[in-house]
């Protein structure tokens, strides 16, 4: 421990960073564990499943396959053997990076994941990037600004964290593609086809975020800091933006890994909504056939990127707030 | 210290600190409350009209005297039906919050109360729980046990649950090394009663405020599930399968999905507001 302080004096910026590496392979390695776990989870809902998963392959009730092929088809798919045996197999499997092939589309998960996974990423980051903007230009414009003006800046944003996505998706819908013309009413090929999808996803986020960041920038710009920077002559527009803002974001970072998941929640919704391209709407048609190894796959690529994502977010927080640092050793 | 000079100079530059909700704000929110309780135990108060007649000839009816919020597809009222609605999507609501509550109590006093080595395999399970998006575990759990009312209120009541829990062990952990609980301790108050009369409803307040917005959160997940179709069935009047059945005709027919949606979000406004207010009156009260 004193060598480490010792060290901190030599180069705290390179002791910091020691200290973000081990704490990221601290990090990376509980969220291997985690999603361990959760493969073994999901690996034995599927067996709870009412029903047989050789007749769920063979195209459920209204398959009617013969005895012969139901055999078969067992075999094929190693549901003969016992259940000890197909976890390891099914874990051997995943640790090769193979999901399975799904039943009703005939393709290797992975293939699917990788042509639809594009598409969701693209829309997520949009719409994550949409909120952020959103948030900014309202509470930094209109954080402290009196009672009236921040009455109705936090009416705005309580209704719009109240909204809905797959409501402000229908409404969008109807009034910008089907009303007005603007944007295309579906598809993912075209940048306009993207923009009803993300804001529909980012305005309710952005409702959620702005609530939290309002507040802690009206904390900010009490602080003796701001004092002194007016006091310097610096204009109001950019003490907000180059000193209050800073000191005020840290609540909404944190919020971050909380709005991925619910982005990726939405996300399926919304290109359900939007007719998009995506593994959300993959996972959705999925569900409907019951075509259990491409439910699995995607639900453990999300996981894995979810928990990934936290991580990240765990760290950035870390990094701007070194406090934290010394809160967790 | 100079702090009296300083808070002159920064008078001017002062302004309020918290934006509070005006009374008007929660006032509206409980009466809403209040007409949505009365809509979903009697609906027969606010309409006569049967939600489910079909009437061929009275379908896709704009918005209008004779039906306030239009027709459906199948000329059957949609007010009546949003009215009627009230009823199921409340009790998915409330039945699913209950839900993710129960689990949530179970695990955080668990791991709360259960020394190191359970709270750190609590602490693991609300991890792994956590590692799938509310809505992705919700459909998992729909895919394994097929759609419906009753799939519907326990998938959104597990999809909120590790959320809850995750308060409610913070809860039991902050609250459990408390000077009353000490005190009741020395007094020789056996466990359970120190757990139940104590500790619970200590640690549950702020929770009263967490809940009252779950539960508008939860009537929107419900529905996204059954905007999706794997909820409540389609003739049923439930807000989220209206919204999914009017969604063919949104090019034509706009207020088949905008009212039932409309509800929706005023339902999880009203909560909202009514949830900020508890918890302003629990503040105001403990200082």
């Amino acid at each position: 421990m004193s060598s480490a302080t010792e060290l901190a004096i030599a180069d705290p910026r390179r002791e910091r960073l020691a200290a973000l590496g081990r704490r990221a392979v601290i990090r990376l390695g509980g969220g291997l564990l985690v999603l361990w776990a959760v493969a073994t989870l999901t690996f034995f809902a599927l067996r709870l499943m009412p029903g047989d998963p050789v007749l769920a392959i063979l195209g459920g009730p209204s398959g009617n396959p013969s005895p012969e092929t139901i055999e078969a088809t067992r075999i094929e798919f190693g549901l003969d053997k016992p259940l000890a045996v197909q976890y390891l197999l099914y874990l051997g499997r995943l640790l090769q990076g193979d999901l399975g092939v799904s039943y009703s589309q005939h393709l290797p998960v992975t293939r699917v994941l990788a042509e639809q996974g594009g598409a969701t990423l693209e829309l997520t980051i949009a719409a994550l990037l949409l909120a952020w903007v959103l948030v900014l230009l309202l509470t930094v414009i209109t954080a402290g600004r009196g009672r009236l003006i921040g009455g109705l800046a936090s009416l705005a944003e309580t209704l719009s964290a109240a909204l809905p996505h797959f409501w402000l998706g229908v409404v969008l819908l109807a009034v910008f593609a089907f009303g007005l013309r603007w944007f295309p009413p579906a598809g993912s090929d075209s940048l306009a086809s993207l923009v009803l999808p993300a804001f529909s996803l980012a305005i309710p986020l952005a409702g959620f975020i702005a609530q939290v960041t309002r507040e802690s920038l009206e904390l900010t710009l009490e602080q003796p800091f701001i004092l002194t920077a007016r006091s310097r002559g610096l204009s109001d527009l950019a003490v907000r933006f180059r000193h209050a803002l800073r000191h005020a974001l840290l609540p909404g970072v944190s919020l971050s890994g909380w709005a991925i998941g619910a982005l990726i929640s939405g996300a399926v919704v919304c290109e359900v909504i939007f007719s998009r391209k995506g593994i959300g709407r993959q996972l959705y048609q999925a569900v409907q056939a019951q075509d259990m190894p491409l439910v699995i796959g995607i639900s453990l690529v999300v996981a894995a990127g979810y928990v990934l994502a936290n991580i990240l977010v765990d760290l950035l927080y870390q990094w701007i707030d070194p406090r934290q640092q010394e809160a967790t050793p | 210290m100079s702090d009296l000079i300083l808070d002159r100079v920064q008078a001017p530059l002062r302004r309020r600190r918290r934006i509070t909700l005006p009374p008007v704000g929660a006032s509206l929110a409980l009466l809403f409350l209040a007409a949505l309780l009365l809509a979903a135990l009697f609906p027969e108060l606010f309409t006569h009209v049967d939600p489910l007649a079909i009437v061929p000839r009275d379908a896709f009816q704009a918005p209008s005297w004779a039906h306030w919020l239009g027709t459906d597809q199948s000329g059957r009222d949609i007010f009546a039906r949003t009215i009627h609605g009230a009823r199921q999507s409340l009790l998915i609501g409330v039945a699913a919050t209950a839900l993710s509550m129960t689990i949530a109590i179970s695990l955080g006093l668990l791991g709360g109360l259960g020394g190191a080595r359970v709270d750190r395999a609590v602490g693991w399970l609300l991890e792994v729980l956590f590692a799938f998006p509310s809505l992705i575990l919700a459909l998992l759990f729909v895919a394994v046990f097929g759609s419906g009312v009753g799939t519907l209120i326990v998938a959104t009541g597990l999809g909120g649950a590790p959320g809850y829990a995750r308060m409610v062990r913070g809860q039991v952990l902050a609250v459990r090394n408390a000077g009353y609980i000490e005190a009741a301790r020395a007094l020789g108050h056996p466990t359970s009663r120190i757990v139940l009369r104590q500790l619970l409803p200590n640690a549950m307040r702020p929770l009263v405020v967490t809940m009252t917005m779950g539960v508008g959160q939860a009537i929107v997940w419900a529905s996204a599930l059954s905007f999706l179709g794997l909820g409540a069935r389609p003739p049923a009047p439930e807000w989220g399968t209206m919204l999914s059945m009017g969604r063919d005709f949104i090019a034509s027919a706009w207020w088949l999905t905008f009212f039932p949606g409309l509800f929706i979000v005023l339902t999880t406004l009203a909560t909202t507001v009514t949830g900020r207010f508890i918890q302003q009156r629990l503040e105001g009260r403990q200082a």
